[in-house]
């Protein structure tokens, strides 16, 4: 029978939540490939991790102790090419994470694989698999499939599978799978600043301003009419990148997340995946943008087609 | 010593844009060419490395794409890099990540680079592939998402920070040749002087034939790890819209935004 192999993320000891959705993914093709479920865990202590990923559903755990304290990207791509020697699956699916983007191509690489990254859906059309990714800033989406591959090692992203939940007592297998030559060594970890000048993630109402602002004169006055607003100022990355705001104000994958927040109002941003992992959950979006087919009228309750640093000159009047 | 900077012509979409008429991709005349944004970061901290290291070290750019690509390759030798070199042949045609990588480890066995930078993804595809498949076939050293980087040639190595999710950091010694994909926000790109582009546009970019680097052609085009099946513009569903002038679209987000908050109108 073939395999859908898994590849667990973990860091500091816990399993990442985007494992378990994963976890989903798997599941949700299974049927469609006749196949059996497994899920690796690879590091120093991977029995550590069982209970967490013994879900319903899951057919075997595939335990991979390595000498390595945190992720290596040598490493987990060696032990990643070497289960699929061993097992043979017909898929792979990584998170399309930081870690995950480290070193899941080059299993596809060096393999010859299939290979997809940051895939958000997945189906299979009688023999074939086929996997949807997106494209040009969200705008178009793209069907992919894999003809002649054995195994196809794709990417998920994060946010698209409900996670697996249900516990389920899953046989495990320990595999001792010789690693190569490591070169990169880690050597800890550097905590975001807890405390910046506010927090964004407890604030109700955030208004957020992307780089479709314009410049950081037309940023300050947005900040001001936060102010006047009741709003908390927040802000994409590329505002971050370009010094106009502090990194606290950063909403997204690599920044905070709206996690109280009830009203979000977004000036000038796109709507970039990283950007939506941090607020697409939020009850009510507005948002504000120059061009209408712009991806965060997607999640948005209400839009509004105009030009930001326009909008924010006539706001500010009527907050006065 | 050298530093090769990978870079990607990346193609914007106009407002009013069209699938080609296979269905597989957008038709280009619809769309704006630029430099990657991730990719002028990289370039951007070779430059850097260049500028603190003193010594002898050149910064060589390098894309793989058809001739209107060689505008980016301007655009870094512009800005400072000393080199430019373009790859290119018909059977790259809608070529993906994986063939690019293997385009790419050959132009870094020709020219035995000390480090080899580039973006974390494509602003067009953000596949997030190139690089990381790259150091892969030369089985070299790699650390992606990069957004601090020290380094040092004499030691061989570098001290990295790679940034991961929720603002958290990791540190990470790497030994050298290695290859980084360097992420947006390491640095502050600089705009390339008025100089700087008059002299670019006289210089010769080089571009070696696939057979000059040893690449054979059907090999390449077994790299493809992906066939396009159809690309199509998703259904949005779409919000409640405001319209009208910009005054009157306040006067409607203001009432909403007191209604949903509560307070005077
Ligand atoms: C590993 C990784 C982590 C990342 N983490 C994050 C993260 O935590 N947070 C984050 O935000 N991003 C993150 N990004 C970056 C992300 O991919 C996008 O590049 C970013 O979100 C884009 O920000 P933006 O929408 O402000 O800019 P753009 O994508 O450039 O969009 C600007 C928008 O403004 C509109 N616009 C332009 N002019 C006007 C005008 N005058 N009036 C109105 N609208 C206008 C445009 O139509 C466009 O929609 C990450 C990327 C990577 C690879």
């Amino acid at each position: 029978m073939s395999a859908v192999l898994v590849i667990a993320e973990h860091r500091g000891g816990v399993v990442r939540p985007v494992t378990r959705e994963i976890v989903a993914a798997a599941l949700a093709v299974r049927e469609g490939l006749g196949a059996r479920v497994e899920v690796a865990i690879i590091g120093a202590r991977p029995d550590v991790l069982v209970p967490a990923l013994s879900l319903e559903g899951v057919d075997e755990l595939l335990l991979v102790p390595a000498p390595i304290e945190e992720f290596q990207p040598e490493c987990y791509a060696a032990i990643g090419a070497a289960l699929i020697a061993a097992r043979r699956p017909r898929l792979v699916l990584i998170p399309h994470s930081v870690d995950g983007i480290s070193y899941a191509p080059a299993i596809g690489a060096t393999g010859s694989h299939g290979y997809a990254s940051d895939v958000f859906a997945l189906r299979c059309d009688g023999e074939d698999l086929v996997a949807t990714r997106s494209a040009y800033r969200e705008k178009v989406r793209v069907e992919l499939d894999f003809p002649g591959r054995e195994t196809v090692v794709l990417t998920v992203r994060p946010g698209s599978f409900p996670p697996a939940s249900r516990p389920g007592g899953v046989p495990a297998t320990t595999l001792e799978v010789p690693v190569g030559p490591m070169n990169s060594e880690h050597r800890g970890y550097i905590e975001p600043d807890a405390g910046g000048d506010v927090d964004v993630g407890a604030a109700e109402f955030l208004l957020a301003v992307g780089r479709g602002i314009g410049d950081r004169a037309t940023a300050e006055e947005a900040a001001m009419l936060a102010g006047r607003m009741g709003a908390t100022l927040a802000c994409s990355r590329p505002v971050v990148d370009a010094g106009w705001l502090p990194k606290s104000r950063q909403i997204g994958q690599s920044g905070r997340t709206a996690t109280n927040c009830r009203l979000y109002l977004a000036l000038g941003i796109s709507g970039a995946v990283q950007h939506l992992a941090g607020m697409k959950h939020v009850e009510t979006i507005i948002a504000v943008n120059r061009d209408p087919d712009a991806a965060i009228f997607g999640v948005a309750r209400v839009g509004v087609v105009a030009d930001a640093a326009e909008l924010v000159a006539e706001l500010r009047a009527l907050f006065p | 010593m050298r530093i090769l900077v990978c870079v990607k012509q990346v193609l914007n979409l106009d407002d009013e844009f069209e699938l080609r008429a296979d269905g597989l991709d957008v038709d280009r005349d619809y769309c704006d060419r630029d430099l990657n944004e991730w990719d002028d970061y990289a370039l951007e901290e070779a430059l850097r490395i260049r500028e603190r290291g003193g010594g002898d070290i050149e910064v060589v750019a390098a894309t793989v794409g058809a001739e209107d690509a060689t505008a980016e390759l301007r655009k870094c030798l512009a800005k400072g890099a000393d080199r430019g070199v373009r790859v290119w042949d018909e059977r790259l045609q809608d070529c993906d990540g994986m063939m690019i990588a293997h385009v790419l480890a050959a132009l870094v066995r020709r020219e035995q680079p000390a480090l080899v930078l580039t973006g974390v993804q494509g602003a067009d595809h953000g596949q997030a592939q190139t690089g990381v498949a790259l150091a892969a076939l030369l089985a070299w050293p790699r650390a992606a998402v990069v957004r601090a980087l020290e380094f040092s040639a004499d030691a061989g190595e570098a001290l990295v920070r790679r940034e991961l999710e929720g603002g958290l950091e990791e540190c990470v010694r790497i030994r050298c040749p290695a290859v980084l994909t360097i992420q947006v926000g390491i640095n502050t790109p600089r705009y390339a002087s008025l100089r700087g582009i008059t002299q670019a546009a006289g210089r010769s970019v080089d571009t070696p034939a696939l057979a000059e680097l040893a690449i054979d052609g059907a090999a390449i085009a077994a790299a493809r790890a992906a066939r396009v099946r159809r690309m199509y513009v998703p259904p949005r569903p779409r919000p409640r819209m405001i319209e009208g002038r910009a005054g009157e679209q306040a006067a409607a987000l203001a009432a909403l935004i007191r209604d949903i908050r509560g307070g005077p109108r």
